[in-house]
């Protein structure tokens, strides 16, 4: 018998799930059936429900099977999987699967199907296009088909990623800095996670584009503690791009120079905002820096930086290679190109959806989605990570981009999407959202550092007191207006935006019984 | 040089610690930026950051031991004392509330007889919040001594910590 290849991921949540039990159950098995495979650790597709989702080549088709745990294999392969046997796991041919179909996949085009730390995968599957194509232009001409596509950050805040670019390769400084943003803190969020461990070759393309884009020759990717993988697989992809003459004092012999490094956070959810990550990098404490002056223009060690967020960059090999046009001709409005949206929390099939913007939350949570994993009505859903709102099933057609979420009170953020069944106590989750605010604020402006201790003892004293709760309600009010004027960050300035959702469609929540409230 | 106070008498390291110290300045002293990678160092090899390491790292990097302490002391990540024999994260945050985190949490504090944010008396283990892994889709999650756990139910987790050697707690905590 020829050898088979069989793929079983190696991305972090599928070894939450036990994909290394599942890849030496199936080496072991086949050797003592005396079969012969080639096992290949593959990024994940982002179907998580099915993770761990085992891959068997037969013929030009990948033939899948999941969700399968280590004491399954021996079964398995007594079904012939290795020729694509019938099972009750058995799920056909993957790519047909209607998740995948129905997505619309440009920045996670080879998600699930390469080794991510295979370089000569990740040519064969389109890699470094982008960049050649940047070789032969002019960093004007990079910056030109940036703006064109209209590629907004993806961090959270929609900034035009072009015009970013260009205020950097216009200003003057002997040093400039790449510093790509995978702080990913907002919950209910892992598309960073899945292109750091899963892709790391295009993030770094990305970033190469940019360096030559505005004449940086340093970069750094700042990558969360809590992402141990990922920090060891981008640190691997860098040493093999290195070697490879990607990064280096001679990218592909142009004479152009850039290279590298990798620096691990230390757990503190503010320093994903752009400048108190600055001073993270610095080697500081992550206090948030006022502004002006933009980062752009003096930023990591005062020298004009770009800093974006892992999804951004990771977007702009596709541009260069295929053109402004091809990624602008998706999406709506000023939301142009694709996000992938992260499918979380309480739903039957949660993963990662790369979707053109205008897809409705309705077609996220229910088609993709398929209701909730505990089978209860979907009751709240929270868009756009911790400083996102809580939105009510009576918006569940609002169409996801920029415009239309801020049009509800809310922001895409990240592009999290978190579902809550009917047993969420909405009194609870906005509580929560002052707690995590007190927890995580900088402490540099007060409104922010006092008020959020006091809004989260507002609703403590709100619940304890129905009776009272009218003039309560008021007060609360009055404290998310003060944090949503005064704060120096959108950490202060936006953590009203879960408390004020929750407040205005869900007010019931708030005349509940303190008994019905947890202690947190 | 930022001026510092006068500085006590020093307490001498360990052979460990100073092996520590060298990797960590040998590798990040001269990198701009360098403090933060070279405590990342330290607490990967020692498991925390020991106090009696702030005056050679505030010399190497030209600070005054104050600011390094603000450093170490601003981040979650780092701890200036040794950690118990096990630690259990459980991820707090929203994806993993709305399937049971707040009822796991409760579970394994029970379990474990250690609260949330604290390190049992006998320092066998500590039990910390976590806010997000990554693994939102497949909640609740965890990590045990390193390792990452998704879909966590009471069962799971039970068998989780059963599988982990735990001495009895005396009663007196
Ligand atoms: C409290 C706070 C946390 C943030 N966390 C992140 C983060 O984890 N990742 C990220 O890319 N952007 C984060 N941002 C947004 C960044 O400040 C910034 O807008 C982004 O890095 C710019 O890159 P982009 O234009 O490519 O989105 C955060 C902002 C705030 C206020
Ligand atoms: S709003 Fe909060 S996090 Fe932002 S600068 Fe002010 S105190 Fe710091
Ligand atoms: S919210 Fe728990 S892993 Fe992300």
């Amino acid at each position: 018998m020829s050898t088979v290849t069989v793929y079983v991921p190696r991305d972090s949540a599928a070894r939450a799930l036990g994909a290394d039990a599942v890849a030496t159950a199936v080496l072991q098995e086949t050797r003592q059936r005396g079969q012969h495979i080639h096992l290949v650790r593959n990024s994940s597709r982002g179907l998580f429900w099915l993770e761990p989702l085992v891959e068997v080549q037969v013929g030009a088709r990948r033939l899948a099977y999941g969700p399968v745990q280590a004491q399954d294999v021996a079964a398995l392969l007594d079904s012939g999987m290795l020729e694509g046997g019938q099972h009750p796991l058995a799920l056909g041919s993957i790519e047909d699967h209607p998740y995948l179909q129905q997505q619309e996949r440009l920045t996670f085009a080879r998600m699930g199907i390469t080794d991510p730390l295979s370089l000569s995968d990740y040519a064969a599957h389109e890699g470094w296009r982008g960049l050649h194509q940047a070789l032969d232009r002019t960093p004007q001409q990079i910056v030109q088909e940036v703006l064109d596509s209209g590629l907004r950050g993806r961090g959270g805040a929609g900034f035009p990623a072009g015009i970013k670019w260009k205020t950097v390769l216009d200003a003057p400084g002997s040093q400039k800095y790449i510093v790509v943003n995978a702080d990913e803190g907002d919950s209910g969020t892992f598309a960073d996670r899945m292109v750091l461990e899963g892709d790391p070759f295009l993030l770094i393309e990305g970033m190469i584009i940019a360096a030559l884009a505005v004449g940086a020759t340093q970069g750094y990717v700042y990558i969360r503690s809590e992402y141990p993988d990922a920090v060891a697989v981008m640190e691997q992809a860098a040493q093999l791009a290195r070697k490879a003459g990607y990064l280096g004092p001679d990218i592909l012999g142009s004479g152009r120079s850039f290279d590298l490094q990798v620096r691990k956070a230390a757990g503190a959810y503010v320093c994903g905002e752009e400048t108190a990550l600055l001073e993270s990098l610095e080697g500081k404490r992550g206090i948030v820096r006022a502004k002006p002056p933009l980062p752009a223009l003096r930023g990591l060690f005062g020298q004009p930086t770009v800093i974006n967020n892992v999804l951004t960059l990771a977007a702009v090999p596709f541009i260069l290679a295929r053109g402004a046009q091809a990624y602008a001709h998706f999406g709506q409005g000023r939301s142009r190109g694709t996000l992938p949206f992260q499918l979380a929390g309480n739903l039957r099939q949660g993963g990662l959806v790369e979707k053109a913007f205008g897809v409705t939350l309705r077609q996220l949570v229910q088609d993709f989605g398929g209701g909730t994993a505990s089978g209860r009505p979907i009751r709240a859903i929270q868009v756009g990570g911790p400083l996102g709102a809580y939105l009510p099933i009576s918006l569940l057609d609002t169409p996801m981009d920029y415009e239309a979420l801020s049009a509800v009170g809310g922001t895409l953020g990240h592009g999290g999407v978190v579902v809550f069944d009917e047993s969420v106590h909405m009194a609870q989750q906005a509580h929560y959202a002052f707690t995590f605010c007190a927890q995580e604020s900088c402490g540099k402006c007060t409104p922010c550092r006092i008020g959020s201790a006091r809004g989260a003892e507002l609703i403590e004293t709100l619940l304890a007191h129905p009776q009272q709760a009218a003039q309560h309600s008021v007060l609360l009010r009055d404290l998310c207006n003060t944090l949503l004027q005064a704060s120096l960050c959108a950490m202060g300035g936006m953590t009203p935006f879960p408390v004020l959702s929750a407040l205005n469609h869900f007010p019931q929540d708030f005349h509940l019984p303190a008994e019905s409230f947890p202690a947190p | 040089m930022t001026a510092s106070a006068p500085s006590p008498s020093p307490t001498p390291l360990s052979p460990a610690e100073t092996q520590a110290l060298d990797q960590a300045l040998a590798h990040w002293q001269a990198e701009p930026g360098g403090l933060l990678p070279a405590l990342h160092v330290l607490q990967d090899e020692l498991g925390f950051i020991p106090p009696a390491t702030l005056p050679a790292l505030a010399q190497a990097f030209g600070l005054s031991r104050a600011e390094v302490h603000g450093v170490i002391t601003y981040y979650h990540h780092f701890r200036q004392t040794p950690p118990a024999h096990h630690c259990l994260g459980l991820c707090q945050a929203e994806a993993c509330q709305a399937r049971g985190a707040r009822a796991l949490t409760q579970q394994a504090q029970d379990l474990l007889q250690c609260t949330l944010g604290h390190t049992r008396s006998d320092h066998h283990w500590q039990l910390e919040a976590v806010s997000c892994l990554g693994l939102c889709a497949s909640g609740p999650a965890l990590m045990l001594d390193g390792t990452l756990h998704a879909q966590v139910d009471a069962q799971r987790l039970q068998a989780l910590l059963a599988a982990v050697p735990t001495p009895p707690m005396e009663s007196s905590s």
